[in-house]
């Protein structure tokens, strides 16, 4: 099953890139203004590799985007799990806060950009604003629906114990709900690099997405390839890096899900 | 989780909630504590809001703008539908299928829709068709996904049934994967909605000639703040409007199939 499901996988791929450069090198079907061959594409990685574009190399243009989401991403996260853990613990902060939230979130959080961009600049710290809205909402909305998932039992122990609040909430609640925590923060993440990208295209001075901008002025298809690699490698990278961040944390899940005897 | 709130207190919070944060807006900017440019009164906005629809701006009124982005953002949601609903179901039951698929996906899948623009800008130009790509980008991969999973866990004992009366694979796929696979892929269309609208936003910021995106880069560059905080709340509301109209139809939907 595996081996027929990875045979398969793989013949597709080859197939596909063999079909890359059959319609691009050999055949000219695909005009190279349109989509770039695989030895364009290779030349646009080494230039941007060695000598740089749109201000600097790949590896440079890389971490600094790379620095922006993970920003964005913290900010977000140290603001965004706290509230849904008071919004989730208290009826009273939920009445207070859910109005608000429900009256922005309808506003994606790329249509922040014009202001971010008219509040902050075209430098980096309107990119973490934007990242910080569009990676909040998913984070606090899952903290607040996994603290409300909470099996009631646990809730009346820890009360019945009497537990102080501090504590209640540190080592009860978050624990408890941090399966759907780290839920959220997924989506978190793969939110923030939509919105750094967009808003690198929208307008930015270094970058995945200014490489991408610039590429797409210039009308250079190999390096509008090699940017949206770059920002899928990336994406992925962070990805597993949070993946195992949740591994690290939910080890006590494994145990839990096997029958105890 | 303290005790339950009565209504009276929910609507009195909730309303002290909103009422501090339009008032902390209000008194930033009504006192002057922050240029206009910067940030303008919630006043001024509303009645910027409600200008636009009758004094053009970037070429258009806020009407003519939404519509253009009506248009395009319907166009590429359709278009995510009826090629990623089919297709999706298709995997679910032809297991070739879904392997040759599925890598190609997965590869796909880890390019933001928005990394798409520069392509789509030079294949189908700034006009209709590359903000539709883009839109469908982002609304594809929500359609695709839940028709697969739809049709994936379909009760077996269904699909047995229509095996031993020897269902053939066109009829199996219309009348017993789709209707069973309803519900996951009604709530995929609702996802994708929700993706499409932010994507057609993020493209409009990007490229367009028309559209409530369109209009908001241009009152940016010109530093017109409250023309940009009403495009943000025209984009909110129809967002809003969007997804009221999906879930009224899922839930008729529903309905109608627990009625059958």
């Amino acid at each position: 099953m595996g081996l027929r499901r990875f045979l398969i996988g793989f013949a597709t791929l080859s197939a596909l890139g063999l079909l890359w450069y059959g319609a691009t090198s050999v055949t000219g079907l695909v005009s190279s203004g349109r989509f770039p061959s695989p030895i364009e594409t290779y030349t646009a990685f080494q230039q941007i590799a060695w000598r740089g574009y749109a201000g600097g190399t790949l590896p440079a243009h890389a971490l600094h985007s790379i620095r922006l989401v993970a920003m964005g991403f913290a900010v977000a996260v140290a603001t965004g799990v706290p509230l849904g853990l008071l919004m989730g613990s208290s009826r009273k902060a939920e009445a207070l806060i859910n109005p608000v939230f429900l009256l922005i979130r309808p506003i994606p959080p790329l249509a922040w950009i014009p202001l971010a961009i008219l509040w902050l600049g075209l430098g980096d710290a309107a990119k973490i604003m934007v990242i910080w809205f569009a990676a909040f909402v998913p984070a606090v909305i899952n903290t607040f629906s996994g603290v409300r998932s909470i099996e009631h039992p646990v809730i009346e122990a820890a009360r019945m114990l009497g537990t102080p609040p501090w504590r209640f909430v540190m080592e009860v609640v978050a624990p408890a709900a941090s399966p759907m925590i780290f839920t959220g923060l997924r989506l978190s993440l793969q939110a923030s690099w939509t919105t750094l990208v967009a808003a690198e295209l929208v307008g930015a001075l270094f970058g995945l997405g200014r490489v991408l901008n610039l590429a797409q002025q210039d009308i250079y298809p190999g390096m509008i390839l090699v940017g949206m690699i770059a920002v899928a490698l990336c994406g992925w990278m962070t990805t597993r890096f949070l993946a195992f961040g949740e591994a690290r944390a939910l080890a006590w899940r494994h145990f839990e899900a096997k029958p105890a005897r | 989780m303290d005790r339950r709130l009565s209504h009276s207190e929910t609507i009195g919070l909730g309303a002290l909630g909103l009422m501090s944060l339009i008032g902390l807006w209000a008194a930033i900017s009504g006192f002057g504590l922050v240029p206009d440019q910067f940030l303008p009164t919630p006043i001024a906005v509303i009645g910027r809001f409600i200008d636009l629809f009758r004094e053009p701006f970037a070429g258009f009124t806020l009407q003519q703008h939404l519509s253009s982005s009506l248009m395009r953002y319907l166009y590429g949601l359709l278009l995510a539908a009826v090629i990623g609903i089919p297709l999706g179901l298709a995997m679910g039951w032809f297991r070739t299928l879904d392997d040759v698929v599925t890598p190609i996906f997965e590869g796909l899948r880890f390019i933001a829709p928005i990394a798409w623009v520069p392509f789509a800008a030079l294949w189908f130009g700034t006009g209709i068709g590359g903000p539709i790509m883009i839109i469908f980008a982002g609304a594809f991969p929500p359609c695709l996904i839940n028709a697969y999973r739809g049709a994936r866990f379909v009760e077996p004992r269904l699909i047995e049934a229509a095996r031993m009366l020897g269902t053939g694979h066109r009829r199996m796929l219309m009348e017993i994967l789709l209707p069973a696979s309803l519900p996951s892929v009604m709530a995929g269309v609702r996802v994708a909605a929700g993706l499409g609208w932010q994507s057609l936003v993020g493209a409009e910021l990007i490229v367009a000639s028309a559209g409530v995106g369109f209009m908001m880069v241009q009152a940016q560059a010109s530093v017109q703040t409250p023309t940009v905080m009403a495009g943000m709340i025209a984009i909110g509301i129809t967002g809003l409007l969007i997804d009221v109209a999906l879930r009224q139809g899922e839930g008729l939907l529903r309905h109608r199939l627990g009625a059958d």
